[in-house]
């Protein structure tokens, strides 16, 4: 045999401590991350009943419920939303179609990505002192889908931004050569096909605020209450639209506080409604990604 | 279109040009909203977080390290909360970047595709749990484990102050979970996106498959693991929640087992009773974790720049 | 052939279901160019990434047969490919440097092989430099970025990067076609000095740059090798209509 044989394996101890480490760590990440989940999903579950998600918690009643978190955290999704979907896409559309290429683009994505990485407990004391005092709507829940709006803003911004760079731009010369204007080929060409980008970015937006609590809790406040429905009709929708200037403590912040108290089977509860929500937000992103994907 | 159209199509213009300039005003609106938000976030954090600053002078509140808002001769001394977050978001780095990397590494590298195919998606779903649940966990299940390694270690002690478990290395520990679906997802894209000669080249040198993932595919992908890096400082530093009730409710020497207090956590537990100067030191603790996080943007902003450049 | 380096068997290569090498057969010349001409597709890089192994990297892909370097078949179990491609170096049709200084770039191979000494790493980087005629034009900027060079410096480093870890022979799959003439003329020019110390083997859809630079020339069409000969018989009296055809351009 020569001395340069190719027959003989090398021994590499630095390669397997290091195959090692990556093992260790894979496994440990990936059992801790889904440890996470199930733990709470099997310990909440047995709180999570009919009665837990349609009654409020009373001591007069005798009864523990979330029910009014489930109504104000609704309510936030839905008035964050509908002001921070119109801005984020507009937004985007600018950025895509309108701005040229240069400084004030660069300072306006500069912004977008920093207001993504200012810290929701920022967000809190903001919304607290702007939209809260300086504005004077309180602690509610508006006041706490203003400020949310801000923190969801650039998730929607660029999941449209990114939908529209895959419109590709026959279709757009393809719709102004036609004669239509910018606003009608915007309307009627790049919005319709960059719908899943939109939509991915709205239910990202929606796990946003469902799993919200530090920028909620000096906003939109803790009150876990419904409101009192009597009766008329018209009486009921004037209630229901009072709420919105009202204090409201959603899913989030109802946890933290059951947990402040101990109460830890209504905290893990109220997890495994959470990791439920947050459960199905991941699947649709998923279906909207694919729908994207595939156009 | 008939004879009697002529005017009409001028009228039509004339709508449309309309119309077209207020599509674009109101799209340029928008945009700018961004901007707004982040200038009037800015000033509001400005001026909220300056008068304490006049008032108790800002080297008594940066470098003091007595923290008694309430007593009759008030202190208010933050330096421990500001090294508290520092060295906690440090560690939690410290822990957490080397796992989420060399996950990252096993799914981009090691893994069959069917595994990593189901493991993608589930690091993925965690990326969005509220920081709440991993608070929950914390204290539920953390804390307990914690008392009962405090005690261990420190058997007859009698300078000790025990916290029951909810001191700094609980919280690093949830800081250092909560950052690992961060790091992994960016780490594990920047690691896809090495180009395969790199790889290629590297074995046909001779470098076994671990050698070709340490010295050449994780250089390459530096830029991408350096901006996981950044981004997992960011959410340490400013998570708030998950860690409040986790890391015990005094101002301390950040010491693993000591009860300590974060910036955030700070805010989060005195906000709600505080009021006067008390309040207004606390809008000043917010103004130096905005300094803190705007410091962590112009430099996450200067990395993916370098990044875009270095690949042209 | 006395002086044959490699001696391939009966090589058959499958992707899945297709059969992308056919019953191989072949003698490398030690110390000598060998070209691997034809159309796209047609195996010979394929069969270029058997003599070191690359194909394992591959996905589903499976070799049979024997190719044997030096008397020893580097398809046997026993073999260490770290070793083999130690052995038998590499060049890629796109130059590749890794993103990191001329120096590291060059150091990278022998550092993988154990050699740490300051010293004795400069050497090997001005010796490998030189070999691959690149030397002078990088030697004030060594610690510079490698991907500051352009394309032609950068595949002319990517040669001294392979042959830093002193090969016996170098691979270059298609290692001109993403350059322009000038750097093209260059490479071709290098490898003419290469061939004195390594045994050579190129693979390129050029069949003038065949015809200019090597010795033995293999014509391979949808994976099986229609004619192998010295360069100079092969482009002058091929043997088969189907080499004629190609050599003469009427398809590929």
């Amino acid at each position: 045999m020569n001395k340069d044989t190719l027959y003989v394996k090398r021994k590499r101890p630095t390669d397997m401590l290091l195959l090692a480490a990556i093992y260790i760590s894979a496994t440990l990440a990936v059992a801790l991350l889904l440890g996470i989940i199930l733990y709470v999903f099997i310990k909440g579950i047995r709180t999570v009943n009919w009665a837990f998600l349609t009654t409020v918690t009373s001591a007069r009643k005798q009864t523990t419920g979330i029910a009014g978190n489930l109504l104000n955290t609704l309510y936030i999704i839905v008035i964050t939303l509908l002001i921070a979907t119109p801005i984020g896409v507009g937004s985007a559309i600018y950025l895509n179609e309108y701005a040229k290429p240069g400084k004030l683009v660069s300072i306006i994505e500069f912004t977008t990505e920093t207001l993504s990485g200012i810290p929701s407990i920022i967000f809190g004391l903001f919304g607290m002192i702007f939209f809260g005092e300086t504005l004077g709507f309180g602690y509610s829940l508006l006041t706490g889908s203003f400020t949310l709006t801000l923190m969801v803003l650039p998730l929607i911004t660029r999941n449209t931004q990114e939908a529209l760079r895959t419109v590709p731009d026959s279709y757009r010369t393809g719709a102004l050569g036609m004669g239509s204007t910018k606003w009608h080929m915007i309307r009627t060409i790049l919005l319709p096909s960059s719908m899943p980008g939109i939509v991915t970015g709205i239910i990202l937006a929606l796990g946003r605020i469902v799993g919200e609590s530090a920028a909620l809790l000096f906003t939109a406040g803790s009150d876990y209450k419904l409101p009192k429905f009597t009766g008329a009709f018209g009486d009921n929708l004037a209630k229901l639209a009072h709420k919105a200037l009202e204090s409201g403590g959603t899913l989030t912040i109802e946890l933290y506080l059951q947990m402040q108290k101990g109460q830890y089977d209504n905290a893990f509860g109220i997890g495994c409604v959470l990791i439920i929500i947050v459960l199905i937000l991941n699947l649709l992103t998923k279906l909207a990604a694919n729908k994207l994907r595939r156009e | 279109m008939n004879g009697g159209t002529h005017a009409s199509v001028m009228g039509n213009r004339k709508n449309k040009a309309v119309v077209e300039t207020v599509a674009q005003i109101v799209f340029t609106i928008c945009a700018f909203f961004a901007v707004l938000a982040v200038v009037s976030i800015t000033l509001y954090m400005i001026i909220s977080g300056t008068p304490a600053i006049l008032k108790v002078g800002l080297g008594e509140i940066l470098f003091g390290t007595e923290w008694m808002p309430t007593a009759a001769d008030p202190k208010f001394g933050i330096l421990w909360v500001i090294l508290t977050s520092i060295v906690g978001t440090t560690l939690a780095i410290l822990l957490g970047v080397p796992i989420g990397v060399l996950t990252a590494v096993f799914l981009a590298e090691v893994a069959p595709k069917p595994l990593a195919a189901i493991v993608k998606p589930a690091v993925e779903l965690l990326a969005g749990i509220p920081s709440v649940i991993y608070g929950l966990l914390g204290i539920y299940l953390l804390n307990p484990l914690m008392y009962k390694l405090e005690r261990l270690i420190f058997q007859g002690s009698t300078t000790h102050q025990f916290t029951g478990g909810a001191n700094l290395l609980s919280a690093v520990i949830v800081l250092a979970i909560m950052i690992l679906p961060t790091v992994i997802n960016i780490s594990e894209t920047s690691i896809r996106a090495v180009p395969a000669g790199i790889k290629s080249s590297s074995l046909a040198l001779g470098a076994s498959h671990v050698q070709t993932i340490f010295r050449s595919i994780l250089p390459a992908a530096k830029s991408g693991i350096v901006t996981a890096i950044v981004l997992g400082v960011g959410r340490a530093i400013g998570e708030a929640m998950a860690i409040t009730l986790v890391s015990g409710s005094s101002v301390n020497v950040p010491l693993p087992f000591n009860s300590v207090r974060f910036l955030t956590t700070a805010i989060v537990s005195e906000m709600g009773y505080s009021s006067g100067l008390h309040r207004q030191v606390l809008f000043t603790i917010g103004l130096v974790l905005f300094v803190f996080i705007m410091i962590i943007n112009v430099v996450l902003n200067k990395i993916l720049k370098k990044g875009a450049d270095d690949n042209e | 052939m006395a002086n044959s380096k490699i001696t391939v068997e009966n090589l058959n290569l499958h992707y899945g279901e297709n059969h992308a090498l056919k019953d191989v057969n072949m003698e490398i010349a030690d110390h000598a160019i060998t070209a691997f001409i034809g159309p796209s597709g047609c195996g010979k890089s394929t069969f270029l990434r058997c003599l070191n192994r690359m194909n394992d990297l591959v996905d589903g892909c499976r070799v049979e047969g024997k190719v044997i370097l030096d008397g020893e078949d580097i398809y046997d179990k026993r073999v260490d490919t770290t070793l083999l491609r130690k052995k038998v170096g590499m060049v890629f049709q796109q130059p590749n440097p890794f993103p990191m200084s001329i120096y590291d770039n060059i150091a990278y191979g022998p550092r993988l092989h154990g050699i740490k000494n300051k010293k004795e790493l400069d050497e090997i980087v001005e010796r490998s430099l030189q070999g691959a005629a690149i030397f002078e034009e990088v030697k004030d900027r060594l610690h510079k970025s490698a991907l500051g060079l352009s394309g032609g410096q950068q595949q002319r480093l990517c040669i001294a990067r392979a042959l830093a870890v002193s090969p016996e022979v170098l691979l270059m799959d298609e290692p001109t076609s993403a350059l322009d003439p000038i750097s093209t003329l260059k490479i071709e020019e290098l490898m003419e000095t290469l061939k004195k110390k390594y045994t050579v083997v190129i693979v390129t859809h050029n069949m003038q740059q065949a015809a200019r630079v090597s010795d033995d020339t293999a014509f391979f069409l949808v994976g099986e090798v229609v004619e192998k000969n010295a360069t100079s018989e092969i482009f002058a009296r091929p043997q088969d209509k189907r080499t004629e055809d190609y050599i003469t351009g009427r398809f590929g």
